[in-house]
Formats: C-alpha cells, sequence, structure tokens
C-alpha cells in the first residue's frame, strides 16, 4: 500500500516536470512532450491505494479524469501508461486516449474523461460477474463534485436493485474546480446518498490509508459474498490545481496550505514507524519507487510516435471494409515484465 | 428586433480591438445590465470566469445571483435554463465542452429544441446554450469534438458559430435577444486565452456600442474569383491562410464564413459558387453526414449547373486521437485546404 502511494506520489511529480517542459514562459498547453490537460492527484493516494490492495486483476475498476494513482494501484502497466501519456505508438491506447483514457484489460481497469461516467460501467461490470457467477467485483471511483451527477444516482439505484457487487468509492477532495463543496451539495458527508438508495454508506474522514483498507475490506467483501453494493467516501485533498495551468484564483492560500499539511503518505508513514518499520525499509520503498518511475518515463519517452496515417484504425473491431487490425500483445510491445 | 449591422469601419470606435472572449462577455454584460431577467448559468462561470474566460468579470459587476456556479449536473442546469426561459426569463446557460452534451442531451434536444413545436407555438424557450469546441491541443476524444452538424441536425435550435471577435460579440447580442434556443459554438482556438494561443485573424476591431448580426447571414471573409471557400469556426482563419499561399500562385479564392448554420444563408453560397464554379467545403466536424455534405447538397439542388468541382475537407469519421501526428492528421489544416482548393481549381 505505501509502495503504490510513493509510486503515484513520485510518478506524479515527474509527470509535472516533464508536462512544465517546452510549456514556458507563456503556459501553452499545446506545446510540450505531454500536450493536452493533465489532472493530478496528489493527495488522494490513500483512497486508490487503500481501496485496490483489496482487489485482485479480474475485478473491475473504472476511474474518473484524475487516474493515475488509482491505476498504480490497481497495477495499470507503468511503462505502457507512461507511453499513452507521452502520446507514444506503444502506449495502453497506441496514443489514442491520453491521461484521461487509460484502458488495461489485463487488470480490467478503464477511466473517462466525463464526469461520474464510469460509474454505469463498473455497475455492468458487476451485472456480468453476477450472470457469469463469478466472485469477481466492480468498483467505481468518483470525485465528490461527481456524486450530483444523474449517471451517479442512477448507477446507485440500478446496483441496489439488482443486488449487484459493485462499490461506489467517492474521493472527497473537497474541490469541483473553482467550486468548494459546500457550494454545490448541502450533504456534507457524501456516503449520506446511500441512504436513498437503501444501501450500506460509508466515510473514512482523515487521509488515512490504514482506515481506507480497514473501511475497504467490509464493502469489497461485502460486495465479492454477493451481499450488494455500497458506496465508500474518504476524505482526500487536492494538492495541485484541478489541471496544470490552473491558477487557482479562486482558492484560498489557507485552505491550499491546509490541504498540503494533512498528508496521507506522511500519515501511514508514522504509522509503518509506529509499527516498527525501520527507516532502512522505508527508504528502500521510496527508492524502489523512484526507480520503477525513472525506468518507466525513460521507456515511454524512447518509444516511437504513431505514424499519422494509425489515426485510421480502431474505429472499429470489425471494420466494415474487413481490413482486421493484428493486435500486438503487452509482451511484445516491451511493457511492465 | 433590430438587426442591423454595422461595418466595423464605422462609428469611431473601432480602433479597439478585442478577443473573442472579451467581445462575447461584452455582449453579455450589455443584456444584462439592460434586461434584469438576463442571467448566466454553469459550471466554474463565476469565481473562474470560465474556463475559456466566456464569463471573465461578470461575477464582479453582477454578483451570484446573476452569475451563477452550478453543481456538475448538466441535466438539471440545462433543463433549469428552458424551464426558467419558459417561465419568461433569458437564461444563458453554459456547457463548458460541447462533448458533455451526451450528459444532458436529453433537456437540449427533446425539450429546450422541441418545446415550441410541441405547443403549436404557444411555449417559447428564448435561451441560449454556448459551449466551447474543438481541438487542436492533443485533449483526445472526449475534449475535442466539433459538433456543429449535431446540433443543427435536430431541429428547433438555432446553431451560432463565430470566427471573430467582431461576429462574436454582434452575434451574442441577437442570441440573448431571440426569442428561440440559441447552440452558441465558441471554439476554444479563437477565444484568445492565454494557455491556448489563437492565430491572428479572430482579434478584431469591436464597437462598444451594442449591434446586431442577423442569423442567416453569411460573411464572405474574402472576395475572390476562381474558388469558393465555404467554411467556419477556426476553420475560417486556416481557409484565409491557405488563400494568401495561393494568392502567390495566381489563383483567387473566396472564403464565405457560414457564421450562423441554423439558419443557413445558402444564398450567399450559391451566389459565390455562380461566379466561381468550383466549392469546397471545410469543417472540424466529422465528414459524414454533417456541415460539408448540406453545404454540397444545398448546391446541388439550386445551382448544379454552376457546380464544376466539389470537394470536401473534414475530420475523416474518427473520434479524435490523442497524440499529436494523429490528431494533426485528421484535423484539417491550411495545407489540407490548399490542396483541396488546388484539386477543386484542377491542378495536377
Amino acid at each position: 500500500m505505501y509502495e503504490a502511494m510513493v509510486t503515484a506520489r513520485h510518478y506524479e511529480e515527474r509527470l509535472q516536470e516533464e508536462y512544465l517542459e517546452g510549456k514556458q514562459p507563456a503556459f501553452d498547453i499545446s506545446a510540450g512532450p505531454i500536450p493536452g490537460e493533465l489532472h493530478l492527484a496528489a493527495g488522494q493516494e490513500a483512497a486508490g491505494a487503500g481501496v485496490c490492495q483489496r482487489l485482485r486483476d479480474d475485478d473491475t475498476v473504472t476511474a474518473p479524469h484524475r487516474p493515475h494513482h488509482v491505476a498504480i494501484a490497481k497495477g495499470v502497466d507503468l511503462k505502457r501508461m507512461t507511453a499513452e501519456i507521452f502520446g507514444r505508438e506503444t502506449g495502453l491506447s497506441k496514443g489514442k486516449g491520453g491521461h484521461m483514457h487509460l484502458f488495461d484489460p489485463d487488470v480490467n481497469f478503464a477511466c473517462s474523461g466525463i464526469i461520474a461516467e464510469g460509474c454505469p460501467p463498473a455497475v455492468g461490470a458487476g451485472l456480468a460477474a453476477k450472470k457469469r457467477n463469478t466472485d469477481s467485483v466492480a468498483v467505481a471511483f468518483l470525485g465528490e463534485g461527481a456524486i450530483d451527477q444523474g449517471a451517479f444516482l442512477e448507477s446507485l439505484n440500478l446496483a441496489a436493485v439488482q443486488d449487484l457487487p459493485v462499490v461506489f468509492v467517492v474521493e472527497d477532495n473537497d474541490w469541483a474546480i473553482s467550486m468548494p463543496k459546500e457550494r454545490v451539495t448541502d450533504v456534507e458527508n457524501g456516503a449520506q446518498r446511500a441512504d436513498g438508495f437503501d444501501l450500506p454508506g460509508a466515510r473514512v474522514d482523515a487521509d488515512d490509508a490504514v482506515a481506507v483498507y480497514e473501511a475497504a475490506r467490509e464493502v469489497i467483501g461485502r460486495a465479492r459474498d454477493r451481499n450488494g453494493p455500497s458506496l465508500l467516501e474518504v476524505q482526500v485533498h487536492r494538492r495541485m490545481g484541478h489541471f496544470m495551468g490552473d491558477p487557482e484564483a479562486y482558492r484560498s492560500d489557507e485552505d491550499k496550505t491546509a490541504a498540503e499539511g494533512r498528508d496521507s503518505i506522511d500519515r501511514l508513514e508514522a504509522d509503518l514507524r509506529a509499527h516498527g518499520v525501520d527507516n532502512e525499509t522505508i527508504a528502500g520503498l521510496r527508492s524502489s519507487a523512484r526507480e520503477r518511475v525513472e525506468e518507466a518515463i525513460e521507456w515511454a519517452k524512447e518509444q516511437p510516435e504513431p505514424e499519422p496515417a494509425d489515426a485510421h484504425e480502431d474505429v472499429f473491431t470489425n471494420p466494415p471494409s474487413g481490413v482486421t487490425d493484428s493486435e500486438p500483445t503487452a509482451a511484445e510491445l516491451g511493457g511492465d515484465d | 428586433m433590430a438587426q442591423q449591422e454595422k461595418d466595423p469601419a464605422e462609428g469611431g470606435q473601432t480602433d479597439r480591438s478585442l478577443t473573442m472572449s472579451r467581445a462575447m462577455v461584452e455582449a453579455i454584460a450589455h443584456e444584462m445590465r439592460a434586461d434584469d431577467d438576463v442571467f448566466y448559468m454553469g459550471e466554474d462561470v463565476a469565481d473562474y470566469g470560465g474556463i475559456f474566460d466566456s464569463t471573465e468579470g461578470l461575477l464582479e459587476e453582477f454578483g451570484r445571483d446573476r452569475v451563477m456556479d452550478v453543481p456538475i449536473s448538466e441535466t438539471a442546469y440545462i433543463g433549469a435554463a428552458v424551464g426558467a426561459a419558459q417561465a419568461g426569463m433569458r437564461p444563458i446557460a453554459e456547457l463548458m465542452f460541447v462533448d458533455f452534451f451526451g450528459v444532458g442531451m436529453d433537456q437540449i434536444y427533446n425539450q429546450m429544441a422541441k418545446n415550441t413545436y410541441m405547443s403549436g407555438g404557444s411555449v417559447s424557450v428564448p435561451m441560449v446554450l454556448t459551449a466551447a469546441v474543438g481541438g487542436t491541443y492533443n485533449d483526445a476524444a472526449q475534449h475535442s469534438q466539433t459538433l456543429y452538424g449535431t446540433f443543427a441536425h435536430l431541429p428547433g435550435m438555432k446553431v451560432v458559430v463565430p470566427s471573430t471577435a467582431y461576429d462574436a460579440k454582434g452575434l451574442m447580442h441577437n442570441a440573448v435577444r431571440d426569442d428561440d434556443p440559441v447552440v452558441y459554438l465558441f471554439h476554444k482556438r479563437l477565444m484568445g486565452i492565454g494557455w491556448l494561443p489563437a492565430p491572428d485573424g479572430p482579434k478584431t476591431p469591436v464597437p462598444e456600442d451594442d449591434y446586431t448580426i442577423p442569423f442567416g447571414s453569411a460573411d464572405v471573409k474574402r472576395e475572390g474569383a476562381d474558388v469558393t471557400v465555404v467554411t467556419l469556426g477556426l476553420h475560417v482563419h486556416r481557409a484565409l491562410e491557405a488563400a494568401d499561399d495561393l494568392a502567390d500562385d495566381g489563383i483567387d479564392v473566396e472564403v464565405v464564413d457560414l457564421r450562423t448554420l441554423v439558419p443557413l444563408d445558402a444564398d450567399t453560397v450559391r451566389d459565390s459558387v455562380a461566379k466561381t464554379g468550383r466549392l469546397v467545403v471545410v469543417d472540424e466536424d466529422y465528414r459524414s453526414f454533417g456541415v460539408t455534405g448540406e453545404i454540397v447538397a444545398r448546391v446541388a439542388e439550386d445551382g448544379l449547373a454552376d457546380l464544376e468541382a466539389v470537394e470536401r475537407v473534414a475530420v475523416p469519421d474518427v473520434p479524435l486521437p490523442y497524440a499529436r501526428p494523429m490528431e494533426n492528421e485528421v484535423i484539417p489544416d491550411a495545407e489540407d485546404i490548399t490542396g483541396a482548393i488546388r484539386a477543386a481549381h484542377g491542378d495536377e
């Protein structure tokens, strides 16, 4: 869990550096090695790591537009994910998706750039598990800004009436872009949304990965045992702007400082030390995380860019012209071992 | 409604150039001052000023009651705009990225666009739905679409696509004053925001006074005798660039900016084709079942005899890819337009 969290944090620090390259002095979003939007999740690692630690490869996860920490915790191929973010041919989506649209079928991970839109597909994965009589589960991650969306509320209801093995994990970072939570919902505890659908809702109040891990045992165990869906809200914090380049003029310095003062990684580290994990072990985990990240980034940057003509492929699995693409395997593409 | 268009060269206030976003905001602010029933709502439109600067400064002047941040719930707030409009107000609702239309589309095409008709004309829906369109910055398939054809295809919505600050202001005045629902699609790359640099063209002189540009009046942005290029939005500027390139080779290109898709000024297009005989239609939307096909059909219906050559330049029916080489491949640039003009002109 700690490893996933420090990997995610370091990964995003490095992505930030790479993203800013070529965008100075005037911030031009389309310039540099990583163009487009980039939404970083620093401060939200506890939710992804605490929940995904309870999951298997055959469990499905859908993530929102801020997906890296969840993807890393779920075991998404780090090299190919990085190549995707750099828009390279060997990326998870061959450069077609980018950072908000990561798909790794090997570990049943997908994400979407549209708010709350990962919820219905997670319900669908739960439905498939039920119909096939397996004990796999589906987890939909979403931000607290998404809990007002119809797609989320309808998904809660459908999962509830069908008794599906789905867990909805709300990452509450207090901000929906520029809108503070209190201005978009009158419900302080997002887990209360579950009440309206007669399913269990729980909330972990602090950025506490251990508490998330414990809470996840309950909700994921419930789903795996075929006892139906539930909702888990986790208080996290947003260290960065909504996206890279967000001036955050709407946010007070105090709020930002307060967010930075409650770091889930520091907290877990303190817990580990309190349980007798020595400095050497912690430093070793950090250093291996760094190495893995560096390796992924270096690998990704060496990968070729797609050919312009590749844009025309993959619109269909079964193209009307009758031409079928031969899909290279992850191993052939040289991703994670 | 007054629909007099002022020449930007008249009026004595035209040495003042604005970005397209400032021009849009100026029109909105004017309408809000003039009519208490006009209000603006959307995601991040108050404190943030709009992700694409579409509401910059409005909160300071008008306060939260009239510049409303809303929860992320497009169905609810776009539908609420419909309801408020039917109650006699004049809401402007912003859909941040046009790609998000799916979330609230039922309220858009089954309510906003149809209630006037289904009520036999007894209900009107005087609202504006604004949305950002366009790619060119590698944001992939859910944040880069240019869905002109989708909204123009479904009846009941007027569809506006400005390409310059001057047009943006005049069309916005018209949109707010119109008694029908207007979908006002602005291209991110034209707004003049710091993080998405605009080409030179969209920043134009803009009169301080209000003025309207009638819907259904295409604008000939460049006159020419040899080939007609019909386009809109960002691609007006790319077509003008292509026309400049070709002028050196003696090909005289006319560039027609549609400015509105509904109503569509087919007469200006036909007149131009009657003059040049050669038609190139350029669109950043998907090729099939869209603007390019519609324009060609309109010209063919009434002016087939004038038509010596036709070329279409559009996104080739693929979702917008993320990586730069692939996005460049599918979004038409000046070079693609140049090639199409040459082909229509009969060059090798």
